[in-house]
């Protein structure tokens, strides 16, 4: 009913760039499957059917990086796993985001120590950071959600 | 651009055939971001055409330092890490290191602590074999059992919630027993669940046990003889499913598994079938050990009296001093254990898990050493491989079961 | 049965290879064997006592105890009889080297690379000791006593911006 009132006789819609662009990233965001450790058990459990996490427009998980624009970094990060992690990032193409998921991707989480990287913002810059040691799936989808909220008020200078 | 790593030709030289020198073979770098790995492993795969000649794993990607991290913590708050290294078997971490302690101090466990302790650990192992069916149902493209699997699992993580708060990393075993006593509902969800689960089995039986596709993906690979299985320090479902009966829960029973009456099922052949045969056995008859264990369930204390380890009821703080000092040497101090070294074993679900403690007496662990099954479990891995082509090397994976929290630590 | 076994097993070794009990296992039982000793005697436990099964292969270091400095820990375990039986080695010094029980037992291939990678007890005749669980090129052996915990100092108010200045932070590179 509404769109056909807006539309009119010409079947024309006026909305700002911004709107539309936003739009369309937000609900067909696709994440990159990098599932390291415990939170990737929650992501899978997210994905699955109790907490479904395809009605916020993540169908599926691509494993190919150049195929999706979100890494949703599960579990802790070592140091030999670093530079892989950096790599991915770079073979995101633009636009990307990285959504930090449970208390070892943020900030090493229990584990202070020479083998971890303290933190995945040592190494890509992140969006949105879940905390949890696993996070609930439900958590995980707050921060999703979290993430299109931030994605949906970008501005056309952020995207260049 | 992140740098490539330089890598010395020299070092790596003798693992590759003579034919990977000359370039008749491919080098095939099946990396640690993949989609079938099940976690942050990497292999090289030396390549003739399809067929693999050769299977180099590289692991180390997931390496926590947990063993050295624990060192530097007091004996309880040490068992939080436990959790963390095998995460689908959390409950099964939490005892084998509790009963390692046990055994230390001599500490005595109530028979209800010890009933609720092998429900929870049973419950964990249906739900590590349903991940385990999940996932490998998907490398093999059976995609829907994967998500028939985590809704059976969902029921399981309600009543490990119920008992502890979390869903996952619980660490609900304590030194002495469990940290506090099962809810009323309990008894009605696991029975609801007990009631529910053998359906389901029939269900997943029907759609992969006598499916042609996941028989010819399945059959005669990745076979291993029963001494070479022994010889390569192999324990679980692998083991079992090349024709021998070790499981520690009958040769070394702990926490009570003498009393309950169960079978050990193994395979003949040694290959990804009969792996897959095993553990859907496994879930069975842990289904009927939650069954005797659940009507002889005793009523009691849910952990050991013995206040230098344990710490006092708080309704005791108000009316007697020496649980007050109990309370504050615990909390400030910690306990110590006495002077020795033990190596406890249990049986995980994905083979024979040990802890190796030591201590010198002090309130914090010397030593701890996990003798991890995914580690070892992975060694056979070249060994299964050679001859089988690429596509055959995700259902191996898959049927080793390897978590890389547990191989890494 | 299996006790019977068990004592059976210790007494012979103890006696043909004069050893002394372990006094630190408490359990399962062990016995203390010096380093040159060590293939002689998991020859005779395999052979003759049917321990086929090696189910442990560790080590714990006494840094600043000079005298041993590492103990290294096998277990074996016997199919046929159910026992389980530790031994326990002696090493000294910084670069402590054994032989290695990968001609008897395939299964220690990988808990010997272990050892080379967390404590750095060299392994005569492995067939490929390299960096496990490291990265190839990490220096240093984790696990030994000396080697520091590489704690990150947390962050409260009053440092939090001296931290900030020397922490890592990744900065979005333009393409």
């Amino acid at each position: 009913m509404g769109i056909e009132q807006k539309a009119g006789n010409m079947g024309i819609v006026t909305v700002g760039l911004e709107q539309a662009v936003n739009w369309a990233r937000v609900n067909a965001m696709w994440p990159m499957l990098f599932g390291l450790a415990c939170c990737a058990i929650e992501m899978m459990s997210a994905q699955a059917s109790h907490y479904d996490m395809s009605r916020f427009g993540m169908e599926l998980m691509r494993a190919s990086p150049r195929q999706s624009d979100l890494m949703i970094v599960a579990g802790r990060v070592s140091r030999k796993m670093a530079p892989v992690l950096r790599r991915l990032y770079d073979q995101l193409p633009d636009p990307k985001w990285v959504i930090s998921m449970g208390d070892c991707a943020s900030c090493s989480g229990v584990f202070n120590n020479y083998a971890l990287v303290q933190g995945v913002d040592e190494i890509v810059p992140v969006d949105v950071y879940v905390a949890g040691c696993p996070p609930r799936p439900e958590a995980l989808i707050h921060g999703v959600l979290t993430l299109y909220d931030k994605v949906r008020n970008e501005k056309l200078t952020t995207w260049a | 651009m992140a740098e490539p790593l330089e890598v010395n030709y020299q070092e790596l030289k003798h693992l590759v055939s003579e034919r990977a020198l000359k370039g008749e073979t491919v080098l095939l770098n099946m990396g640690p971001q993949h989609p079938s790995t099940h976690g942050v492993l990497r292999l090289l795969l030396e390549l003739d055409g399809e067929v693999i000649i050769n299977c180099i794993p590289d692991i180390g990607f997931l390496h926590t330092g947990i063993e050295k991290n624990m060192e530097s913590k007091r004996w309880e708050m040490a068992e939080v890490m436990t959790d963390r290294t095998d995460y689908l078997n959390n409950t099964g971490n939490n005892l084998a290191y509790c009963l390692a302690l046990e055994k230390l101090t001599d500490l005595d466990v109530p028979p209800r602590a010890q009933a609720v302790r092998v429900i929870l650990v049973e419950l964990e192992r249906i739900s590590n074999h349903l991940v385990w069916l999940g996932t490998h149902a998907l490398d093999l493209a059976a995609m829907s059992m994967f998500l028939y699997c985590f809704r059976e699992r969902e029921s399981i993580l309600d009543i490990k919630e119920m008992c502890s708060g979390q869903r996952m990393m619980t660490t609900y075993f304590r030194p002495g027993g469990l940290w506090r006593d099962i809810p009323a509902d309990f008894e009605i969800a696991v029975r609801r669940f007990i009631r529910m689960f053998p359906d389901r089995l029939k269900e997943y039986d029907a759609l992969l046990k006598k499916n042609p596709i996941f028989l010819d993906r399945t059959r005669n690979i990745g076979k291993l003889a029963a001494e070479d299985a022994i010889n390569l320090s192999l324990t679980g479902p692998v083991l079992r499913g090349s024709g021998i009966a070790y499981d520690v829960r009958k040769t070394q029973p702990y926490s009570g598994y003498e009393q309950y009456d169960f079978m050990v099922p193994t395979g003949t052949h040694g290959d990804v079938y009969d792996r897959y045969l095993v553990r859907m056995e496994e879930m069975r008859q842990s289904l009927h050990i939650i069954q005797q264990a659940l009507d002889k369930l005793p009523y009691g204390p849910f952990r050991s009296n013995n206040r230098k380890y344990v710490p006092p009821p708080r309704s005791e703080l108000g009316t007697s001093m020496e649980a007050v000092i109990h309370h504050f040497k615990l909390w400030t101090e910690g306990f110590t254990v006495p002077r020795g070294a033990v190596y406890q074993p249990v049986e995980s679900p994905k083979g024979e898990l040990g802890y190796f403690v030591e201590s010198n007496g002090g309130n914090q662990p010397y030593r701890v050493h996990m003798r991890t099954p995914s580690f070892l479990n992975l060694q056979a891995l070249p060994f299964m491989c050679k001859g089988h082509l690429v596509a055959d090397l995700v259902g191996i994976i898959g049927s080793i079961d390897i978590v890389l929290g547990d191989c890494d630590r | 049965m299996s006790d019977d076994h068990l004592k059976l097993t210790l007494k012979t070794i103890k006696e043909r290879f004069n050893l002394q009990d372990s006094e630190l296992m408490k359990f399962p039982p062990g016995v203390e064997v010096s380093p040159g000793q060590i293939i002689q005697v998991c020859q005779v436990l395999r052979d003759e006592f049917s321990f086929n099964f090696l189910f442990e292969l560790t080590s714990v270091d006494y840094w600043p105890e000079e005298h041993p400095r590492f103990h290294v820990i096998y277990g074996f375990y016997s199919h046929l009889n159910n026992v389980r039986i530790m031994l326990g080695v002696p090493l000294d010094g910084e670069h402590p080297s054994l032989p290695t029980l990968e001609g008897l037992y395939r299964g220690a291939n990988w808990h010997e690379r272990e050892l080379w990678d967390m404590f750095g007890i060299y392994f005569e005749g492995h067939s490929d000791l390299r960096r496990i669980l490291m990265p190839h090129d990490w220096e240093g052996h984790p696990l030994r006593k000396d080697y520091p915990l590489g704690y990150e100092e947390p962050q409260f108010t009053f440092n939090y911006d001296e931290i900030d200045k020397r922490k890592h932070h990744a900065r979005y590179e333009e393409a």
